[in-house]
């Protein structure tokens, strides 16, 4: 039934791929770093003399900040951002081909397992990462994206590795396609959701230091990124499609746990942290019409939502005992 | 006075968004420790490793989280205070699409979304084809002299109440399955019949509008238990299929049907769902007297304990004279261990064995008090002798019995389920999932304009637009309505370019 060719096909795939992400991360990191502070003369020393002759921050707060405008950025960064956009794009292919590779292998849908499943989710993340990147020029946000990838499939080959076979007789539905497939995307966009919330608190927290002054924060990462306010603005769009899907993804475990359990549903561990991350979420779209908790606490409370992702997608499968135990791991 | 108060506060935003924060808090000890409802084994262990803390956790509903009545309150309140705002809010925006949209604001320059244009049509003309344009792409518009105002997106906040409304139905939906529905579970073994009465149950939960004469009549056979297991590799012993073929008899007096339920198809009978959800071995054990008389003969149920299916197995034989208990374990792949002991390394049935221990005294079966099953009450027994056994063949115990393991047929555990909110429950959530896509994808925008004539001929137009959700502009609407503007002109002249067109910075 299993392809043992194809499958160790798809393992070297998976293994280019992590190579490819971390010179990937490399050239991100360095790119970002290739803006040292002192190159851009045009904010500074009106912010350093504004302090020294006491001005309060207020007046340089308001003004735009020019060290973030998008429009003159030096070449150097630059370039080494394109190198690193195409290598993602190389990697994201690798990938791919691995997840393609490993369907083949087994004839079902590659996410039948904790491994296939955070392979998959890589992918997710990656594509999600490019498909916006279509549209507008997102390569300061790599370095924040294909960390996290990095990682997933890092897990995913060590401790989450499980080889190619069938799947238990609970995953034998057409349901495991609907609903995983969801979540995967879920998982897709709530990490690139939650690299764009990190990097609007890195830009806001950056925008506030610098108009009282401080040179470190005018520095670095936190120069390359675009305007606070449009970070928050990306990363709520992208929210607000992740959530309807998540919920879309819960409804039809749901109806699958109907069809498997006779129950549409029991508080599993899954179940439950499936909850709290949809009620997190639901938390943040509220915060963020509710006076006095916009901005960065409504960014906060989208972190800690991803975090209940996060437990729900590996703690669960490997901390707590629950009916969604399948992810093929030992006991 | 007060009252007004606390249900404004109640019904506040802040309050929504705190309850929020507190129900998926609540929820977080229901995943950590074990809950009554699914787990009721793992809680009286719970209880029995630790019974000071596991007592105070108990008061606490540390065991039944999700029945407790402080997470009751916290989303009976969530509730109350979703209603509380979304009823007005429903009421205020059946308003708001009943009336018209405002008329133009004096200075609609004065906006930070505004474009100036000039055109060449006289300004009645003007404001006619910007209608026409905006009614083409669904606004609705208004014009009087002069002016013109439009609004569209009322969908987001019909999508917004929509989803919070269909939330209250999935709650009704919820409550009506618990009290009109029921859930049983049952133990059947090869060759063995089930019919759907309270009585052949092995655990029921009833729901409190649910009376079990609801059941409708069916019963049915466990013909077959078929299980197939990886052989090889790093996954061996994984489960690759299970079906039980049984025969179905729908209702009394109907010839029996040959039907198969396997674990994502469950079977079906009136509105009664019965679900393939675990499975095991039943040794055939017999037991005969010194005299050679038969004391007992069944097929036992034995708990499978790992993946392997190593099996705790308990007989009770109260005919025997003095009682006779074993206990023991069903070995499907037998195996020993020389840490572990006898245990089972593989899941099928391939080297099968009994290991057995043989109890003489009272089985403690007369004193009234319920006894499980699966336990063997040895406070008054003594241990004869301990033996492992090969299918076929025999143990005599000292006082001359004979205990014999026949063979094994396999048994299968169902649910039997009815759950009458369900599909109510499903449309709620349908209809949610659509009002909550409305109100994350359209945009409400307010556009005006104001056409005055032009020295020359022609008119002088003002557009002005506002959006009315988060994080959107109407600087998109602006740009087709003047690009609109400039094609429907009358005269085969070019129109002047715009004036002076200003985005929002």
């Amino acid at each position: 039934m299993t392809d043992t060719a194809l499958a160790s096909l798809s393992n070297g795939l998976v293994y280019a791929a992590m190579l490819t992400y971390a010179i990937a991360m490399v050239v991100f990191a360095a790119s970002l770093a290739a803006r040292a502070p002192g190159r851009r003369p045009l904010a500074e020393p009106a912010l350093g003399t504004s302090r020294r002759q006491g001005g309060v921050g207020v007046a340089v707060r308001d003004a735009p900040v020019p060290a973030r405008s998008p429009v003159v950025q030096p070449a150097p960064g630059r370039r080494g951002g394109n190198i690193a956009m195409s290598l993602t794009w190389l990697a994201t292919l690798l990938v791919g081909a691995g997840l393609v590779a490993r369907g083949l292998s087994v004839g079902r849908v590659p996410w039948g397992n904790m491994y296939e499943f955070s392979v998959a989710s890589a992918f997710a993340i990656s594509a999600a990462f490019l498909v916006l990147s279509l549209r507008r020029d997102l390569r300061w946000l790599g370095l924040l994206v294909v960390v996290p990838v990095l990682l997933t499939l890092g897990l995913a080959v060590t401790v989450l590795y499980t080889e190619a076979g069938q799947l238990v007789p609970a995953l034998n539905s057409y349901w495991l396609i609907i609903h995983v497939a969801a979540a995967i995307i879920c998982a897709g966009t709530f990490c690139v959701g939650t690299a764009l919330t990190v990097a609007y608190l890195v830009a806001d927290t950056s925008e506030r230091r610098v108009s009282r002054g401080s040179r470190f924060w005018g520095s670095g990462l936190a120069r390359r990124l675009p305007p606070a306010q449009r970070l928050d603005a990306m990363a709520y769009r992208i929210h607000t499609f992740a959530f309807p899907l998540w919920t879309f993804a819960v409804v039809a475990g749901a109806i699958w746990a109907e069809n498997a359990w006779g129950r549409y549903w029991g508080w599993d561990p899954k179940e439950t942290w499936a909850f709290i991350t949809w009620v997190g979420y639901a938390a943040y779209l509220h915060a963020r019409a509710t006076a006095g908790w916009k901005g960065r606490k409504a960014a906060v409370i989208a972190l800690v939502a991803f975090a209940a992702f996060i437990i729900n997608y590996f703690g669960v499968n490997i901390f707590l005992t629950g009916l969604h135990s399948y992810g093929g791991l030992p006991s | 006075m007060w009252a007004r108060w606390a249900w404004r506060t109640l019904t506040s935003m802040r309050t929504a968004l705190l309850l929020l924060f507190m129900l998926a808090l609540a929820s977080v000890p229901g995943s950590i420790f074990p809950q009554r409802q699914t787990n009721a084994a793992a809680v009286n262990m719970y209880l029995a490793d630790d019974p000071a803390k596991a007592r105070i956790l108990d008061r606490l509903g540390m065991f039944d989280v999700f029945g407790s009545p402080w997470f009751a309150a916290i989303y009976l309140l969530l509730f109350i205070s979703l209603a509380g705002c979304v009823l007005p809010r429903t009421r205020q925006h059946w308003r708001a699409i009943r009336s018209r949209p405002p008329a133009a604001p004096k200075h609609l320059d004065r906006l930070p979304d505004h474009r100036e244009l000039v055109s060449p049509s006289p300004p009645e003309q003007a404001l006619a084809a910007g209608a026409e344009h905006l009614r083409a792409a669904r606004w609705r518009v208004i014009t009087t002299s002069g002016t013109l105002s439009a609004e569209t997106g009322y969908s987001r906040e019909i999508g917004n109440l929509v989803f919070h409304l269909a939330l209250l139905v999935l709650l009704a939906a919820v409550a009506l399955g618990s009290l009109g529905g029921f859930r049983g579970n049952v133990v059947i073994r090869e060759g063995t019949a089930f019919a759907a009465s309270s009585a052949q149950f092995d655990s029921i939960s009833p729901g409190r509008l649910f009376s079990t004469t609801e059941l409708p009549p069916f019963s049915f056979t466990l013909d077959r238990f078929t299980a197939d297991f990886q052989r090889g590799g790093q996954q061996a012993g994984a489960p690759r299929a299970f079906r039980a073929d049984v025969s179905l008899i729908a209702s009394p007096g109907q010839s029996p049907q040959q039907r198969t339920i396997e674990v994502n198809e469950p079977l079906e009978v009136d509105g009664v769902k019965v679900f393939l959800v675990g499975h095991g071995y039943a040794p055939t054990v017999t037991i005969r007297d010194g005299a050679g008389d038969v004391v007992f003969r069944d097929s036992v149920v034995c708990l499978p304990q790992d993946a392997g299916f190593t099996s705790t197995c308990v007989v009770k034989a109260p005919d025997a004279f003095p009682q006779l208990g074993l206990t023991g374990f069903f070995l499907p792949t037998a195996t020993v261990d020389p840490s572990r002991g006898p245990y089972s390394r593989f899941p099928a049935p391939d080297d099968p064995a009994l290991f057995l221990a043989a109890w003489e005294g009272d089985l403690g079966l007369d004193t009234g008090r319920p006894q499980s099953v699966y336990k063997l009450d040895t406070a008054a027994m003594r241990r004869v002798g301990i033996k492992a056994l090969l299918p076929g063949q025999r143990w005599t115990l000292p006082d001359g019995s004979v205990i014999s393991f026949d063979g094994y047929v396999r048994f299968a555990a169902f649910a039997v389920a009815r759950d009458p909110g369900k599909e109510l429950a499903l449309a709620a959530v349908l209809v949610a999932m659509a009002g909550l896509g409305l109100s994350l994808s359209v945009r409400r925008r307010r556009l005006w304009m104001r056409a005055s004539p032009a020295t020359g001929g022609g008119s002088r137009i003002v557009l002005a637009g506002i959006a009315r959700s988060e994080h959107a502009s109407a600087a998109s609407d602006l740009d087709r309505l003047a690009a609109a503007l400039h094609s429907s002109r009358p005269s085969p002249t070019p129109a002047a370019p715009p004036l002076h067109g200003k985005a929002a910075p």
